[in-house]
């Protein structure tokens, strides 16, 4: 192992290089951001108000994406739908990978019965068919937004406790472990101050990867009409009540899903990138 | 010594299915009381609640019993093939199963051929072309199809292909068995390219680690044709991955045909669960669901064996530790 360790010092020591595919997809992250915070100031028109009378139709210069069903304006809808699109897998990739980390540290630090009691558990929650249990249990529960986010925070939990006991594994053994432990410091800050730095790119790269599939979930429980209330602007959910005007104004479903494509894409690009780059 | 050692895996991979089955079992006897609300109001549905349905219904579903016993009873009686009755049309859930099965079990297999046929074919010429244009073109789709979802390249499916170009109908499942082929071609796509994008990147990593073994240079240097050696070495051993991750693929194309029936308006199990959760039929929801898990368990079960079956070392290395 001496030789990618030589490797991974010149590797730091040169300026980042980052490839034009990523700063792209940092750019389309920043512009659906910049839409999730100042949606007021940015869309032309409310998502809100309908026009029955005008119905759907196809973009025009007062309507640059057209109108839905209801009349209400489409380009609105997207950009107020990044509100949606963002806050939930912000909240899934977090609240997984806090309580991941916890269980993960324990696990693969401490060893023993903690560790075979939670290894048990991974192992049993990652044999069950997680998309379809999402989709059952959020919906028996009666849908809702919230409810999508916390049935997804339970169901990543077990694959992010996984990578993170993989990770600390691969510290222990480390000199810097055995130091610190003949120096008399206590398991709790060897834990938090010496091996959670070590490990924290490998954290954050999976989180960024856990946003992304977060994304395309909770868009998806959307479409099937088990997110987000009725009326919300959200992509998933524009899906499901424009299905039925593909032929009369096509702009109203294939701008959100172009949006939950490209997000999600981004998401997983930057993701597998700093895996690549922070983490091996 | 084989015979045995083999019977051995098999006996210990169904002692780790069967619990799972009745933990999962389990859970989908619980929907009734994880719904909000009374439970026999939720099995009540449109019926008029008068005293005599509503006894009749905790009869039924022993709900006066507790809860471990309404447990019990309720699944002795799915053993013996009774899944209640659908809230809706007061129809015996199984048999409005059977017929909704047809759709979706046509519309996996399609997708699971075209998954591991192209998915196998795109991860061996990458690998094969490594570092060129193809590769990286390879890698971008997989990328693409990991992240983008079945319900989403769905629609752009039937845009470009149903509604501009007016290749294929955008509606119905078809009868017949070329027509519904042809009904479902864009559905099984649909569902194919995100499950197809995990096949593609474990196939092409794990040939390219495969093509970078002494045995290859041996072989070339031998003078065996490159055909020869990526079809008959190269190939054979890369497989084994892939059949790891069955499991991810059996998951990806039950929980995928849920949206793509919903996406295409396929008469479908998929539509039907939907169906039943929008309109609360609980009974109807617990059959599918508990349908769909023990179809993902069970072929679980299948691929272990057959890995042990076709890969000595995890037989040998299991029945030794």
């Amino acid at each position: 192992m001496t030789a990618p360790a030589i490797g991974e010092a010149r590797r730091r020591n040169q300026p980042l290089r980052v490839p034009i595919v990523i700063l792209v997809a940092v750019l389309i992250i920043t512009a659906v951001t910049i839409c999730a915070v100042l949606g007021e100031r940015i869309a032309p028109d409310s998502p809100f108000v309908q026009r029955l009378g005008v119905g759907d139709t196809l973009p025009s210069p007062a309507h640059i994406a057209g109108t839905d069903l209801l009349g209400r304006d489409v380009l609105s809808r997207v950009i107020y739908g990044a509100r949606t699109a963002l806050v939930g897998p912000v909240v899934v990739a977090a609240g997984a990978f806090a309580i991941a980390t916890l269980l993960g540290l324990l696990s693969g630090y401490l060893g023993g019965l903690v560790d075979s009691v939670i290894t048990r558990w991974v192992d049993f929650m990652l044999a069950l068919p997680a998309p379809l249990v999402a989709i059952v249990v959020v919906g028996v529960m009666g849908g809702g937004y919230w409810t999508a986010v916390l049935v997804l925070v339970v169901l990543f939990i077990a694959p992010d406790t996984r990578i993170v006991r993989s990770a600390v594994l691969e510290q222990r053994p480390r000199p810097y472990i055995d130091a610190a432990r003949s120096l008399g410091i206590s398991k709790r800050r060897i834990l938090f101050v010496h091996i959670l730095p070590n490990i924290a790119p490998i954290i954050l790269a999976y989180a960024v990867l856990d946003f992304g599939f977060a994304l395309v979930n909770l868009a998806g429980l959307s479409f099937l009409g088990l997110g987000v209330e009725p009326g919300t602007p959200d992509w998933g959910r524009m899906l499901f009540e424009n299905r039925n005007i593909l032929f009369s104004n096509p702009v109203a479903l294939l701008l959100p899903a172009g949006m939950i494509i490209l997000t999600a894409v981004s998401m997983n690009l930057i993701g597998d990138w700093l895996l690549e780059r922070f983490a091996k | 010594m084989t015979g045995s050692s083999l019977m051995v895996v098999v006996m210990r991979r169904i002692a780790v299915a069967i619990p799972l089955l009745l933990v999962i079992s389990f859970g989908v006897f619980a929907l009734v009381h994880i719904a909000p609300g009374d439970p026999v109001r939720s099995l009540l549905g449109a019926r008029t609640s008068d005293p005599v349905t509503l006894a009749a219904i905790r009869a039924r579903y022993h709900l006066d019993d507790p809860l471990l016993v309404q447990y019990g009873k309720w699944l002795s009686q799915v053993i013996r093939g009774d899944l209640g009755v659908s809230i809706q049309g007061n129809q015996a859930v199984t048999s409005i199963i059977a017929g909704r099965l047809g759709v979706t079990a046509f519309l996996s297999l399609m997708s699971t051929i075209l998954v591991l046929g192209l998915g196998i074919l795109l991860g061996a010429v990458a690998a094969f072309r490594h570092g060129t244009w193809l590769d990286r073109l390879v890698v971008a789709f997989g990328v693409f199809g990991v992240s983008a979802p079945t319900f989403v390249t769905g629609i752009f499916l039937l845009y470009v292909f149903g509604v501009m170009l007016h290749w294929f109908p955008i509606f119905g499942p078809g009868s017949g068995f070329l027509d519904r082929a042809w009904h479902l071609t864009l559905p099984a796509i649909a569902l194919a390219i995100s499950v197809m994008a995990i096949v593609v990147k474990i196939t092409r990593a794990a040939m390219i680690e495969e093509l970078s073994r002494d045995y290859v240079m041996f072989a070339r240097a031998r003078g065996l044709s490159s055909r020869r050696i990526l079809f008959a070495y190269v190939l054979r051993n890369s497989l084994i991955p892939v059949i790891t991750a069955a499991g991810l693929i059996v998951v990806g194309i039950v929980a995928g045909a849920i949206y793509v029936e919903v996406t295409f308006s396929l008469p479908g199990l998929g539509a039907l669960t939907i169906d039943a959760i929008l309109k609360r039929d609980i009974p109807m929801i617990q059959g599918t669901t508990l349908l769909f898990a023990a179809f993902v368990v069970l072929t679980n079960l299948l691929v272990d064996v057959i890995y042990a079956l076709i890969d000595p070392r995890i037989r040998f290395c299991r029945v030794a530790s």
